[in-house]
């Protein structure tokens, strides 16, 4: 764990340092895609960045609804740089929207710019991972395995270092396009249902899990929704007339 | 392969969908925990979700205070220190809301890091801004040390159960956060 990093006066906050790095590779990667998929790179940069921007606003404009009268009376606050402030699920959900919006405005090809993002997308995931492993959140279940890590004041599963192997795995996958197909949706699907079946698998060994009614850990219950969602989208996006992508 | 022997064939595919369907739902059920239960807060740990660590020190103003004597209570712990930048900027939006809360269960320590500045920049410093919440004293650093303090200002919001809630590290905060952090707590959201 290694959260921060004091340069003179400046204090580095790495885990989100992490995730930019995520973003940026992940551009780089999905433009790469998409010039490969015949597409405009451009096109898939401004996606990439209406959809962070609209989610980074959105968050913070959610969650100051909520506090209505204190940011009312300190509008300044909303500019606060600040994670703890935050809506981070209903900025996820502004995001996509705003970035489907942006689809269906400039009538990009659906599918194939979705699987433009594939890459970019698993390579995001590897880089949430370690951004985990330098904050020390999303920590493993206590355990005492030859493996175990000590964190946060007793042995644990090394849950991060886990996300990150499964991370790499997806990315691994997603660059190889084993459906041997060329923008029909197909990757972006198969990396949302590996990321999906991850986390279903792992997150059996989270000590942090949400618990839902029943003793059911969330994450897990969403992700096999996602899993299976992806699977039978999969079924329907198929053709058999694909072509067959000539590696 | 996966293509050809799986994906064009529909049946093969629902049958592999029902398959993992049913593999899912075993697993999430094998996995489950005992209802109401969540690995938080089992042991005191300076991060979010955990027991605050135990704390026990010297006021500025004379006197003692004991975090676990203010439980049932919201808290504020600050730490800071006289020479950090941050710190003085995010002072005034802390003194609001101790002024704000008075009346309510809402406590701020405001804990200079005595063991990296000094107990007179400490005092004149709270001359300065007015400060009015109680300024304990970490003369060792051991409190600093217990909740691994890697820069300043940082603060942690403590529900009334004790567990810490939120942390944040670097400042200035902006009266925004304050405000809506504690307001969160006392309306006893996690």
């Amino acid at each position: 764990m290694f959260p921060y990093l004091r340069l003179g006066p400046l204090l580095v906050q790495l885990p989100g340092l992490a995730l930019l790095v995520g973003v940026w590779v992940g551009s780089l990667l999905a433009e790469r895609e998409a010039h490969r998929l015949k597409g405009v790179a451009a096109d898939i940069y401004n996606l990439i960045f209406i959809g962070l921007a609209s989610g980074i606003v959105g968050a913070r404009l959610t969650y100051a609804a909520r506090y209505l009268g204190v940011y009312l009376a300190n509008p300044l606050s909303l500019f606060a740089l600040n994670g703890n402030t935050l809506a981070v699920s209903d900025g996820l959900i502004i995001g996509m929207a705003a970035a489907a919006l942006y689809i269906w405005r400039k009538k990009l090809p659906v599918r194939s710019t979705l699987d433009a993002l594939a890459p970019g997308f698993a390579v995001f995931m590897v880089f949430l991972g370690v951004g985990h492993i330098l904050s020390g959140d999303a920590f493993g279940a206590s355990s005492h395995l030859p493996w175990s890590i000590y964190l946060w004041g007793e042995y644990r599963h090394p849950s991060q270092f886990y996300e990150v192997m499964a991370g790499l795995v997806t990315l691994a996958v997603i660059l190889r396009r084993p459906l041997e197909t060329a923008g029909q949706g197909l990757n972006f699907l198969l990396a949302i249902a590996l990321s999906a079946a991850a986390r279903i698998l792992l997150e059996a060994f989270r000590g942090d899990s949400l618990i839902w009614g029943g003793g059911f850990r969330a994450a897990q219950v969403l992700g096999l929704i996602f899993l299976i969602a992806a699977l039978w989208w999969m079924k329907r996006w198929i053709q058999p007339d694909d072509k067959i992508l000539t590696k | 392969m996966i293509r050809r022997y799986l994906l064009e064939d529909q049946r093969r595919w629902n049958i592999l969908i029902a398959v993992v369907l049913f593999m899912g739902t075993g697993w999430i059920f094998l996995t489950r925990l005992p209802s109401g239960t969540t690995n938080y807060g089992e042991q005191p740990a300076p991060r979010k979700g955990f027991y605050a660590p135990e704390f026990s020190l010297e006021l500025l103003s004379g006197g003692q205070v004991t975090l676990s004597d203010l439980r049932g209570k919201v808290v504020l712990v600050n730490f800071w220190a006289s020479w950090c930048p941050p710190c003085r900027l995010e002072m005034p939006a802390i003194e609001k809301a101790a002024n704000l809360y008075k009346e309510r269960d809402v406590v701020i320590l405001g804990v200079n890091t005595t063991y990296q500045d000094s107990e007179k920049n400490a005092a004149s410093f709270v001359k300065d801004h007015n400060l009015t919440f109680a300024i304990p004293l970490d003369r060792d650093g051991k409190v600093s040390k217990q909740y691994t303090l890697s820069g300043l200002p940082t603060t942690f919001f403590i529900d009334r159960t004790g567990v810490i809630r939120s942390v944040v590290v670097g400042g200035p905060m902006s009266e925004g956060t304050i405000l809506s952090q504690v307001e969160d707590l006392l309306k006893g959201n996690p």
